[in-house]
């Protein structure tokens, strides 16, 4: 079972994540609804899969991710986001992320990308 | 502004809809409001642009269609709180969404939502607004774009 941490401001998007996520195999340690929640919550719970939005208040996305990759380089990131230009998921990308997935989102699309960000765990 | 970036905003719309569980929105002839008086309705969430685009984007829907979009996109919970979040986040969508073909300094900042009253509602009188009507099931709401470059 992967430990997953949910960071959203929209509570509308951390409660489909929720609902969505196979949940045998992800287990929900922690929800965080900006930046700064998300890396305090991280000592704590040090999951293994995070998803991620990237506009939000105090810490936004980007930085964040940033910030959880070098804590811990293994974590897998996936980018939750309506921000659809190529230039911020390059960037994504480059500060540690490991999967990009476009708001608006199905619930079989978000399966399919956590099941596509975690695959190679499973080899 | 071009009729290409307006069409951005009605495909942001349309997509954001094609995700609910009523898939039926149908999108009305966009027309030019003066910003005396801009349109809105019970709940608006309201998106502030910087960069190469100034002004904000937002959406406006009645208390009622956000009820059953909540529903629609498999929430139960229908409180005033959810309602208020779901304003945003579709207008953050629909913003967001747009820097694909806007690119990234099309500047978007985190929803700010305004409930009830319209006179809360205050953008340059200067501008005039596009404002695209949309009908989902039986309830009519607005996306309002005010840009200037």
């Amino acid at each position: 079972m992967l430990k997953m941490m949910i960071v959203d401001d929209s509570n509308i998007i951390r409660s489909k994540i929720c609902r969505a996520h196979d949940s045998e195999r992800f287990d929900v340690v922690a929800i965080a609804c900006d930046g700064a929640e998300a890396l305090r919550m991280f000592h704590e719970c040090r999951p293994d899969v995070v998803t991620m939005d990237l506009t939000m208040p105090n810490v936004d996305g980007l930085e964040c991710i940033a910030k959880l990759a070098r804590i811990d380089p293994e974590v897998l990131i996936l980018v939750v986001s309506a921000l659809s230009d190529q230039a911020t998921g390059i960037e994504a990308l480059e500060n540690g992320a490991s999967g990009f997935l476009l708001k608006p989102f199905s619930e079989e699309q978000l399966r399919e990308a956590l099941d596509e960000l975690t695959e190679h765990l499973y080899d | 502004m071009t009729e290409e970036t307006l069409q951005v905003f009605i495909d942001g719309v349309s997509r954001y809809f094609e995700h609910t569980k009523d898939n039926d929105l149908r999108v009305g002839t966009p027309y030019l409001a003066d910003n005396c008086a801009p349109v809105s309705m019970d709940y608006t969430g309201l998106i502030g642009v910087s960069g190469s685009n100034k002004g904000c984007v937002y959406f406006t829907a009645p208390k009622a269609m956000l009820r059953h979009l909540i529903l629609s996109l498999g929430e139960p919970d229908t409180s005033d709180e959810n309602m208020v979040d779901l304003v945003g986040e579709v207008a953050n969508t629909i913003s967001g969404n747009a820097r694909r073909e806007l690119g990234k300094n099309f500047m978007i900042s985190v929803p700010v939502v305004v409930s009830g009253a319209p006179g809360k509602i205050h953008l340059p009188t200067e501008l005039r607004s596009y404002v695209v009507p949309t009908t989902w099931r039986s309830y009519n709401a607005a996306v309002v774009i005010c840009l200037q470059h």
